[in-house]
């Protein structure tokens, strides 16, 4: 039973490790600037964790084919350089790789997050409720009229609690769906009408919690145009699977010609 | 022929006497005889041991309540600052003077080793302390119904939310210490009380003492 | 009157049925009845999972009874999405605390600890069956919220706030489900509390005349640093619970900032904060998940040497190891946080302990792997699941690589590459050393062996099924593949549906081979080959006494421990080994 096993063990984790080679399920294709040091990053991780998970369960696989069934006569042996140079293997091999692939991946992180948006990254604001996602525009006057929670009605309509006779309100556009010319800069508030949600989009290599009482913001750059799915990746009740919209990626034509058309059905 | 995992065997220098037994302490418990049972010193490691843990974990929680406090002070500009109604200085002190009767209890429980007319002053001495937790569980009460004067309840404002809080669960541990309190009254009635029981008693209790203090201070810069 | 110390053992043999059976004062009896606790918990938790993935599998499935459970969760016995939900939080809920916390620490711990240690019983014996007892209240009190109102909550078992925090407002469950959910965990930190306390001084204060700290078994060793980590995390997460509770009946806004609008309700809350729940959570969730696997290294390492005849390449290398992970894992809990949009500063700080922990993980693995080659290997249902534990834990392990990285985070937090992650480390590695641990120990707890034959076939199911369980859900989540969705409806997930049916399948086929096991054990406690003092040839101080031990476990005999725990591969008296009390010298010396 023990070659079985260890024979098992091995072809489990070749098993395994074929829809990685092969790329069955792969994360959809960047569509960000800033994206590519993300996938790098995680390519490097799937070399490293997947060698070592490799040599791991084959070694141990070869260990128990060769130990099992050893009699009681048969001498017992010590691995070769003992603890000492597993510790050493552990620190040194596996220990400053993964150390290395954190630090390389601060940069990935600071790409995101430590680099204000650019001067000229056009606002967007997105709320999040309970359980859809509505965008606002802040218009020709480029400023976005104050929110007050108590307005918010959303059988008329009026998800962010607008007053629409404030001055900066008039020219907001709410839509519910996000588009975005591309390669320019999109700088998105995020805010929380109620609960914790979140904020996903794969092919942008975007994730951000909304943080009720929080405004949160990201800054990203879309480089192809296409229509794609924003989802709520943070459990926020009952609907929460169904919590979507879709992020369009337009020419700047085109996005001038949709924020016109919107505008018009305020 | 022994074949072994190890090296060979080398002469060593003695090791030191980790297995060896001792009188009680922190490593061991058994005398050299070998005897489980017969040695019980009086420092009874294990409830030694014992409350010091207990004073860890509750210590942990009481930090947990502190960051609490810090974090909600800090994320919106509700808070507003609440005057410490004055009977809890007055509260600190009688728990401050059950220390004092504690120790004097304990010293009389020493002395009634040698001489057992002593065991009248250690009761008075315990049941004072007892007492002055008493009064101090019911002046932190009015310290409570001081603020429900004020009108500040628990869900009034962050800052009143924290008193209550930490009064309360603090109160609560006192009345646990009070409870043993009694314990070892009784015991000591009835000529059963362990010079170990009364250590962890009062351990507990000076602890009770100490974590008011502290959470005196944290309630007087924060609140 | 002159001051008698007490003995630190009150009681004598137990009389009655409630003393003997229900209220026990004995470590063995206890650990008996958290081992109970974790059997009921598990098959419920299992149950759960089961409903869980045929809904996943097969959304508009109707499920014959579940009306009986819900009629609200489940009319005309389909699942609704909420129920789902909420289901899925009792899953987690039930197999984290009642299953990962019981088994492997407080069944095992109790039953084995002070034997090992060389002790009659703990040193705080009514403790200890108040622990116990207030678990089972925990668990009680628990289960309830499946029978109330609106059902339990759907917030899941990290329970985030303001979901958890403003009540029935927010969703079905979140009422009165969630304040019975708060109330039940906090009375099992108390529980759990009381357990650590027992450990903490039963280590450190019960020791028998020549075991020394370094004496001890490495199982010893895991159940005392899973004690320190269990005394602080869960006096962390208790004061938590307390202010959800309040933020629930009391009106305040520990957690709940102003200006929710909910279900168009203005909320009356204001100026909580909701990452503090966070916060306050992970410093508990972390040590957790290393409370539930700590135990297990110890006992896999215990089970392997047995089976090996050798010890492993380095006692002292491995509690250091196990050490270090208790310590570090305190600084760790913010991985969970990176997205969370706490400081994007902190998240960078937390990353780093995160990959260093993978070093003492690393050289534990490597150290029994090492210790294999060159070994005596014996081949049975113990030592495999002691095997299986490496493979699943080097398997769960791995994903850790990635997740620790917050760059790579944003891409699979809250997916199931997370899921796979958890489930393999815990749901599978954890529980094998619970299955390596009953099928080595069972012998010693109840007097009879249980079935080989059965216990491999209950492995064979268990290993390869767990990896067609769990190794899908990575590749799920390196699509995008969302966790905690009901349902999958968005437009990239269609494609994968077909993966979701075929982790259902084997998700009931390994389930089912648990009843196995479940009749193993009990078939075997009462008719199974009665067994002998020592069937594994072991060297340890449980083996020294009979199977199961008498009352105060020795017999009224003071063991002098002669040896380190682990004598094994030479040849003496008894064969290959030398039990620690054996005066028989050692040709080590040790």
């Amino acid at each position: 039973m023990a070659k079985l096993f260890a024979v098992t063990i091995i072809l489990i984790a070749i098993a395994s490790a074929v829809p990685i080679v092969r790329g069955t399920w792969t994360q959809p294709v960047d569509i960000s600037t800033h994206g590519h040091s993300i996938d790098e990053q995680f390519h490097e991780t799937m070399w490293e964790a997947g060698l070592a998970f490799l040599a791991a369960q084959i070694v141990l696989g070869l260990f128990i084919w060769t130990s099992a069934g050893r009699g009681p006569d048969a001498q017992i042996k010590r691995f070769p350089g003992g603890a000492t140079g597993l510790v050493l293997a552990a620190v040194f091999l596996v220990g400053t790789e993964v150390i290395a692939l954190g630090i390389f991946g601060v940069n990935a992180w600071a790409q995101v997050y430590f680099a204000p948006p650019g001067p000229d990254a056009m606002p967007i604001q997105v709320q999040a409720g309970q359980f859809a996602f509505y965008f606002r525009y802040p218009g020709p006057d480029g400023k976005f009229g104050p929110i007050h929670p108590d307005k918010i009605d959303e059988a008329n309509l009026n998800f962010f609690g607008l007053d629409y006779d404030e001055p900066a309100t008039k020219d907001d556009i709410v839509t519910a769906e996000m588009a975005i010319p591309v390669n320019r800069e999109i700088h998105l508030l995020m805010h929380s009408k109620d609960l914790g949600h979140s904020f996903y989009v794969r092919e942008l290599r975007v994730q951000q919690d909304f943080v009720p009482g929080l405004d949160v913001s990201l800054h990203f750059t879309a480089t192809k145009v296409g229509r794609y799915e924003i989802v709520c990746t943070q459990l926020c009740g009952l609907g929460h699977y169904n919590m979507k919209t879709y992020l369009e990626v337009m020419s700047q034509q085109d996005f001038d010609g949709w924020l016109k058309k919107e505008a018009a059905m305020q | 022929m022994a074949t072994t995992v190890h090296e060979p065997p080398q002469i060593k220098s003695p090791r030191r006497s980790t297995a060896d037994s001792g009188g009680g302490g922190w490593r061991n418990l058994v005398p050299a005889g070998g005897n489980l049972r017969a040695v019980r010193d009086d420092s009874s490691p294990a409830s030694r041991t014992g409350i010091w843990v207990a004073i860890a974990a509750i210590t942990m929680t009481f930090l947990a309540f502190t960051s609490a406090l810090v974090v909600r002070q800090g994320a919106s500009n509700d808070w507003r600052h609440m005057q410490l109604p004055g009977i809890i200085y007055f509260n600190t002190l009688a728990l401050l003077a059950s220390s004092f009767t504690l120790e004097a209890g304990r010293r009389g429980f020493r002395a009634m080793q040698g001489d057992l007319s002593r065991r009248a002053a250690t009761l008075r001495a315990l049941y004072a302390t007892l007492g002055l937790g008493l009064v101090f569980v019911a002046g932190q009460y009015m310290a409570w119904l001081q603020l429900k004067a004020e009108g500040l309840y628990l869900a009034t404002n962050p800052s009143s939310s924290f008193f209550y809080v930490f009064t309360a669960v603090h109160g609560l541990h006192v009345l646990g210490g009070l409870a043993g309190l009694v314990y070892v009254i009784r015991k000591l009635n009835r000529n059963h009380l362990h010079g170990s029981t009364l250590k962890t008693a009062s351990h507990y209790w000076h602890f009770m003492d100490v974590l008011w203090l502290y959470l005196l201070l944290v309630l007087w810069m924060k609140l | 009157m002159h001051d008698v110390s007490a003995p630190a053992v009150h009681h004598g043999p137990p009389q009655s049925f409630i003393s003997k059976y229900v209220f026990s004062l004995d470590h063995k009896v206890i650990g008996k009845q958290y081992y109970a606790l974790a059997l009921v918990a598990v098959f419920t938790g299992m149950v759960l999972s089961w409903l869980m993935r045929l809904h996943l599998g097969y959304p508009d499935l109707k499920i014959p009874g579940l009306h009986l459970l819900s009629k609200i969760g489940a009319p005309g016995d389909v699942m609704t999405p909420e129920y789902y939900l909420q289901l899925m939080t009792m899953h987690g809920t039930i197999m984290v605390f009642f299953v990962l916390t019981t088994a492997p620490f407080a069944a095992f711990g109790n039953f084995f600890l002070p034997i090992q240690v060389g002790a009659e019983d703990m040193p705080f014996p009514r403790f200890n069956m108040m622990s116990f007892w207030v678990t089972f209240v925990a668990f009680l009190v628990l289960i309830a919220a499946f029978f109330v109102g609106d059902g339990p909550p759907l917030s899941g078992w990290t329970a985030y706030a303001p979901l958890s925090a403003v009540g029935a407002v927010a969703g079905p469950g979140q009422g009165l489900g969630q304040i019975l959910w708060a109330a039940s965990i906090g009375i099992f930190c108390i529980g759990q509390l009381l357990g650590s306390l027992n450990f903490i001084t039963t280590t450190l204060d019960m020791r028998t005349k020549g075991m020394s700290l370094m004496r001890l078994p490495l199982s010893a060793w895991a159940w005392f640093i899973t004690s320190c980590m269990g005394l602080t995390a869960f006096a962390v997460l208790m004061p938590a619970c307390i202010l959800l509770i309040l933020d629930h009946v009391a009106g305040t806004s520990f957690f709940i900032p102003s200006g929710l609008v909910i279900n168009d309700q203005l909320q009356p809350h204001s100026g909580g904060s909701t990452l503090l729940w966070q916060h306050l959570f992970w410093f508990f969730g972390h040590p957790e998940v290393y409370i539930a696997i700590v135990p297990g290294m110890g006992i896999v390492s215990h089970v392997l040497i047995t089976n090996m005849r050798r010890p492993l390449l380095s006692y002292k290398v491995m509690i250091a190891s196990m050490t270090s992970i208790a310590f570090l894992s305190y600084m760790v809990y913010g991985h969970h946080m990176f997205v969370s949009g706490m400081n994007p500063t902190s998240s960078l700080v937390f990353s780093f302990p995160t990959l260093v922990i993978t070093i003492p993980a690393t050289i534990i693995t490597l150290i029994w792997i090492g210790s294999l080659y060159g070994s005596r290997l014996r081949i049975n249902a113990a030592s495999l699941f002691a095997l299986g534990f490496i493979s699943m834990f080097v398997a769960g392990g791995v994903s850790g690589f990635f997740l620790a990285q917050p760059s790579i985070d944003i891409m699979l937090h809250a997916t199931y590459f997370v899921v796979g992650h958890f489930h393999l480390v815990m749901a599978v590695a954890a529980i094998f050393g619970i299955f390596a641990g009953t099928y080595f120990w069972f012998p010693k707890m109840t007097g009879r062996m249980m079935n080989e034959t059965l216990g491999k076939i209950h492995f064979w199911f268990s290993f390869v099924g767990a990896y067609c369980i769990f190794m899908p859900f990575h590749y799920l989540g390196i699509m995008g593949n969302v966790r905690r969705y009901a349902q999958f409806v968005d437009d990239y997930m269609q494609p994968v549906l077909g993966v979701h049916k075929f982790i259902t399948i084997a998700a009931l086929t390994t389930g089912a081979a648990q009843l196995i096991f479940l009749y193993n054990l009990i078939y075997s406690r009462f008719w199974g080959a009665k067994a002998p003092d020592n069937p594994w040839e072991g060297t340890s101080l449980e083996w020294s006494t009979t199977s199961p031990p008498p009352w105060d476990n020795f017999g009224g005999k003071h063991l002098v421990v002669h040896h380190d725990p682990y004598q094994y591969g030479m040849k003496s008296s008894t064969g290959d080994y030398i039990m620690q009390t054996s005066p028989e010298p050692s040709p080590t010396g040790e």
